[in-house]
């Protein structure tokens, strides 16, 4: 079997060869869809914030992105390639160029934080203990976990702590492509900011491609290169797009468009009588 | 998972009927299919040793105390059941023979296969069902391991070849059990207990016993599995799954314990045509 690997040339890995594409992708649970004829091109090499109210659906997509769940309509695709045209083989190399940090962070509970961090090295590489445990402490150490705590288990961490080790755990085989999902919700504000440079950090080793999904503007503000905005379908009518807002992270924020001023500035005005009544 | 078609909200006895018919069907499809997919993950290739031993060892090691006791159990309640008709008819030397009989072919296995259903198979549902909800399994996926052949491969080879092993172990304890009654407290000769139990039983029924708990561990690890695998939400999913899987196997036992005595007695008539009589 022959590999196409031009995908991965690095002089041709310039920004602006897409990564990932969603193309009128809509998902239904049960009777509620929670994403409506998404179209979304992720760009090589860009850093994109993906925002939006609780429950308007940025979970969802990022998994679907990931194919850890399936669109009900519409497609995906890989490096300029659809997800429904590859083989299961060829899906689960491409899988590995992906980290994934879980909202729930989403630890393997009956192993160490160690072990956690160490899975994809074990599972996918053929490195020794000491190559593996020297990675799995300099991750460690890039989102501020002690040495102590490589032993623990996830049921003892604080909630916080969680989150890191997800992160560590995301990063640790060097993905292409990260997604992000809240990195920073539960963490104090200093911690946020040392998950923020952590993204930048990651960011500048190119060609990474990041998305962040996050309620954390001063993330946006330090890491977008683009800004998208999802709208919870409820509050939509059946022919506006779900996405209400692309551009910058300085555009979102002099947006004139209420939805995207009130989210970005956070103010809530008759939201929550809205809520009530929706 | 397969959908099931959606029939219209009509609740009359004859649409339930219908619809649990479709949704068993359903069930017994998709239940198939993984089973399959098991199969060929295990062709291509099995998981680290290390997840394998340490799966082997929680299934296998740590059962043995649940199935000696229930193997224990059978054969003193069979000698203490049985004493009284073998001793209307003046055969109590033949108890033994009866005893270690039933245990060989029927009830050592299909009992130990129910108490590991309920020790093994509940266990596991709850443990992929508690995965399942809390991501365990998305980040397995995400972190490039097949979640079934990490999880489930393990799983299955462990029940499919120490659950015979411990039927075995059940089946030896019950006779030890059985005799121990029989012999010290109902006071039968030892000697002709184990000269009419080897003259009647033969190799052909410990094969019986033993080539259905092969098929038993694999039903029990593959509907715990799936039920685990196809776990609803939350705490009360988990619950769901744990139940379900012990429900299930255990009519999957049955079910199996039935048509594999249906295909062993067939068998035994074509190798053997003239039966040889307990009495
Ligand atoms: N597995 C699932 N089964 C059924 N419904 C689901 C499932 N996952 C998500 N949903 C529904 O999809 C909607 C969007 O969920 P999602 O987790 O994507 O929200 P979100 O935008 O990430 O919110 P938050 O910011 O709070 O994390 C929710 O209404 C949720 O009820
Ligand atoms: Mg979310």
């Amino acid at each position: 079997m022959s590999i196409d690997f031009s995908h991965f040339d690095l002089s041709a890995a310039a920004f602006g060869e897409p990564v990932i594409e969603l193309r009128g992708v809509s998902r239904v649970f049960g009777t509620q869809t929670v994403l409506r004829d998404i179209s979304l091109t992720v760009q090589r090499g860009e850093t994109l914030a993906v925002i939006g109210e609780s429950g308007c659906g940025k979970s969802v997509m990022l998994k679907i992105m990931m194919k850890m769940l399936e669109p009900s309509h519409g497609d995906v695709d890989w490096f300029g390639k659809a997800l429904r045209q590859r083989s299961e083989r060829d899906i689960h190399r491409d899988r590995l160029k992906f980290g994934y940090l879980f909202q729930s962070a989403a630890l393997f509970d009956s192993m160490t934080v160690f072990e956690n961090v160490a899975f994809g090295l074990r599972h996918n590489t053929g490195m020794s203990d000491s190559q593996i445990t020297q990675i799995v402490h300099e991750r460690l150490r890039d989102v501020g976990l002690p040495q102590s705590a490589s032993d623990k288990k996830p049921a003892e961490l604080s909630g916080g702590m969680k989150k890191r080790v997800g992160l560590a755990r995301a990063l640790a085989l060097n993905p292409e492509i990260v997604l992000y999902d809240e990195p920073t919700t539960g963490l104090d504000p200093i911690m946020t900011d040392i998950i923020n440079e952590l993204i930048l950090r990651t960011c500048e080793r190119q060609p990474v491609t990041s998305i962040v999904v996050t309620h954390e503007m001063s993330t946006v503000r330090k890491v977008a290169d683009r800004v998208v905005m999802l709208y919870p379908l409820s509050r939509l009518q059946p022919d506006e797009p779900q996405i209400v807002f692309v551009g910058t992270a300085a555009e979102a924020f002099s947006s004139s468009d209420p939805r995207v001023s009130q989210f970005v500035h956070g103010q809530a005005r008759e939201r929550l009588q809205e809520l009530a009544a929706a | 998972m397969a959908s099931v078609p959606a029939l219209k909200p009509t609740n009359t006895l004859v649409h339930q009927l219908g619809q649990t018919v479709v949704e068993m069907t359903v069930a017994v499809g998709d239940l198939a299919l993984f089973g399959a997919q098991v199969v060929r993950l295990i062709l291509t290739g099995l998981p680290r040793r290390g997840v394998m031993t340490q799966t082997f060892y929680e299934i296998g090691v740590r059962s043995i105390p649940v199935v000696g006791v229930t193997g224990l159990f059978i054969g003193m309640v069979l000698a203490i059941q049985a004493y009284d008709q073998f001793h209307f008819l003046h055969m109590e030397t033949k108890l033994g023979a009866a005893i270690n009989a039933s245990l060989v072919r029927e009830l050592g296995p299909t009992l130990a296969a129910v108490m590991l259903a309920g020790r093994v198979g509940s266990a596991m549902a709850a443990e992929l069902g508690t995965m399942r909800v809390t991501e365990q399994i998305d980040a397995l996926k995400a972190l490039g391991a097949n979640p079934i052949q990490y999880l489930v491969v393990p799983r299955f080879l462990a029940c499919f070849l120490l659950i015979p092993l411990l039927t075995a172990i059940a089946d030896a304890i019950g006779i030890l059990g059985g005799w121990m009654i029989g012999s010290q407290v109902l006071g039968i000769d030892s000697f002709y207990w184990w000269l009419h139990s080897k003259e009647f039983i033969a190799i052909y029924d410990v094969q019986c016993g033993l080539t259905k708990s092969f098929f038993f561990g694999g039903a029990i690890a593959l509907v715990s599995c799936y039920q685990g695998f196809h776990c609803g939400a939350g705490a009360e999913g988990v619950g769901q799954a744990s139940t379900r899987s012990f429900v299930w196997s255990f009519i999957a036992i049955l079910v199996l314990d039935f048509f594999l005595g249906v295909f062993q007695s067939g068998l035994y008539y074509v190798l053997w045509p003239d039966p040889v009589s307990l009495f």
